[in-house]
């Protein structure tokens, strides 16, 4: 886990030193994803590049999140999208309908989601692999429709425009600055999800993966933390969600559809199960991916589902975990010599 | 009223018919690889296209539903070995990889039918006329009887399949213990590559049949998929007579739901209808209440 932190930041190289306390590798991962958002508008050329690398942000938020409930804890959510939805029209509703500052509106409709999570998440993680599939989705599907039917409220399937974020009466926009909003959102993500998985929380989620009743056994109150990581990875989602309204100025339903749920789901396994820097580069490569294939206009949805294809057959766990397997190897090699 | 409550009985047993369809093909997969596929959905759209582009090649119906049917059972066998058959061999592969790869698999048939015969609505010309039958004040149109003939047909002939011949024993004794299955001499690759091929049949049927009346387009495979999984699901995934239930069902409720409470969530409905199963009866409703290997 520790290496994989590395080699996703660094290439392979960094994962050549084990860490001599847990806390100092903590601390390098940190010092490096910082290092990396800081430097990196320095290579871009024009506002395009500060666009993407903010969906990118947004996106990695979400994927830290959710890797925490299917990575660490092994519970699947098929729904996530609708909290993520949720977090955004929740924001936007109180925002523009019933005059709230985006200041509060937004961590308003963060927490709101947080309590229905709560709420909906106590019988549903009840269920177990495939059920808990359906259920997440049905949910998922559920805040779709209400979102796309409502369009009193919610404007309907073509949205609504977003009043903008503003701070002691300055409206917060232009890439840059969004860019560094965002950048520093992602760097809090990674930082609270580090210290969640390298916690005694950590250790009772990856006991509840390994096996539920052992877990048990040992004093784990499976029910409690499966609960936990559920509604905060509905915090991560929501979050995303309300800052990208307000980013981008407008939202529609389709944030909240199954397809996009589907997509985050790919951006975690496809970065790699439980590696918190995994879920950022799963996020990175699947965000900057369509980008590129919109040359191939009418080819783009085949030639990225075959992409997927050959990456889950070649990278079966993800690809930051592979990297750092193949790293090790290499290295184990290297020692021998 | 007697007659909307007949009218809408018929409209969710003719929707419910591709449901419990879409779900056995689920089943199907699920009971030899223990993975959804996700691309189930997409099975029933290139049933529905193939169909129609055969038609408009001037064969007649009587021979374009057959070879629809049967040229996505090779785009069945062809998914399982290119995608999943490389991916199991690596031995790393676990379910949720391979419910990926499904994912993967969809887009790129979504894609490829997007390709070769664009974002447009196709219609498939109607088997035997599109005459609507009075029915005790109801009235349903013909294609619904050959729908539900259909699927009758399929159910029954996959019971004797699985009942009565060896190769779906085999299949059986796979679901249950594949490594047992493999010890007896069962090429629990080719049982794999068959579940393939029968459920992308199946999915193919269904989108055939209901092609003349729902119409078919590229993208048509999303919601059906699904609402077919919901239905498996609904049944108790891997049981096939719960899968037949659950589509049926599934159906019914969300015809009588959108005819009598709101239209506008007719969607909606099969979702709440699975949650509150779900909630309350977590193994589905025929699903066997197993207790967990430690």
């Amino acid at each position: 886990m520790r290496a994989a932190a590395n080699v996703s930041e660094r290439g392979a190289t960094v994962a050549a030193a084990p860490p001599r306390r847990p806390g100092a590798a903590r601390r390098g991962g940190l010092v490096a994803l910082a290092l990396v958002i800081v430097l990196l508008p320095l290579g871009f050329p024009n506002a395009y590049f500060y666009e993407i690398a903010i969906l990118v942000a947004l996106n990695a938020i979400v994927c830290v999140g959710l890797n925490l409930l299917i990575g660490y804890a092994g519970q699947i959510s098929l729904g996530h999208a609708g909290f993520y939805g949720l977090g955004a029209y929740g924001s936007v509703v109180l925002a523009a309908q019933h005059g709230w500052p985006v200041w509060a509106s937004m961590p308003a409709a963060v927490l709101a989601v947080g309590a229905l999570a709560f709420v909906v998440g106590r019988p549903t993680l009840r269920l177990k692999g495939h059920y808990l599939a359906m259920a997440t989705l049905g949910l998922g599907v559920i805040v779709s429709i209400v979102l796309t039917n409502e369009d009193r409220i919610t404007g309907g399937p073509d949205g609504m425009a977003v009043p903008p974020l503003a701070l002691f009466g300055r409206v917060l926009q232009g890439e840059p600055l969004w860019y560094a909003i965002t950048g520093a959102a992602l760097w809090l993500a990674v930082w609270l999800a580090l210290n969640l998985v390298e916690s005694p929380v950590g250790r009772a989620l990856r006991a509840l993966h390994g096996s539920e009743i052992a877990a048990e056994t040992v004093g784990v109150d499976s029910t409690r933390w499966k609960l936990r990581v559920f509604v905060i990875s509905a915090l991560f989602a929501a979050a995303a969600g309300a800052l990208t309204a307000h980013y981008a100025g407008f939202v529609t339903p389709g944030k909240a559809s199954f397809l996009h749920s589907v997509e985050l789901v790919i951006m975690v396994v496809f970065g790699g199960m439980a590696s918190i820097y995994g879920a950022v580069v799963g996020a990175a490569v699947l965000t900057l991916l369509p980008q590129l294939l919109t040359a191939l206009k009418d080819y783009e949805m085949m030639v990225f589902g075959a992409v997927l294809i050959a990456t889950m057959i070649f990278f079966p766990r993800g690809i930051v975990p592979t990297l750092a397997r193949l790293a090790a190897r290499a290295r184990r090699r290297g020692d021998a010599r | 009223m007697g007659s909307d409550w007949l009218q809408f009985v018929a409209g969710g047993l003719t929707a419910g018919a591709i449901y419990a369809l879409v779900a056995l093909g689920y089943s199907i997969v699920y009971n030899a690889s223990h993975a959804i596929n996700f691309a189930q959905g997409e099975f029933v759209m290139v049933g529905g296209m193939a169909a129609v582009a055969l038609v408009a090649a001037g064969l007649p119906l009587l021979l374009a539903v057959p070879l629809a049917v049967l040229a996505a059972g090779v785009v069945g066998v062809l998914v399982e070995k290119l995608a999943l058959e490389p991916a199991q061999r690596s031995g790393r592969a676990d379910v949720v990889t391979l419910i990926i790869i499904t994912i993967g698999v969809a887009l790129f048939l979504r894609g490829l039918a997007q390709v070769v015969w664009g974002k447009g609505i196709h219609a498939l010309p109607a088997f035997s006329g599109s005459e609507p039958l009075a029915l005790l004040g109801a009235t349903i149109v013909p294609q619904s009887l050959w729908v539900l003939a259909g699927t009758t047909l399929a159910v029954l002939g996959l019971g004797w399949f699985f009942g009565r011949t060896l190769t779906g024993k085999a299949m059986r004794a796979t679901a249950h213990n594949p490594l047992a299955a493999r010890l007896m001499g069962i090429d629990t690759r080719a049982v794999m590559r068959l579940s393939f091929a029968l459920a992308a049949a199946l999915g193919a049927l269904g989108g055939v049949l209901t092609a003349p009346i729902t119409f078919t387009t590229y993208d048509v495979g999303v919601m059906l998929g699904l609402k077919g999984f919901a239905a498996a699901m609904l049944g108790g995934l891997g049981s096939f007579a719960g899968a037949v239930a659950g589509g049926l069902l599934l159906g019914l409720v969300e015809s009588l739901g959108a005819g009598f409470v709101s239209s506008a969530y007719k969607d909606a409905i099969a979702f709440v209808v699975i949650l509150v199963v779900l909630f309350f009866l977590p193994g589905g409703l025929v699903g066997a209440r197993r207790s967990e290997r430690v």
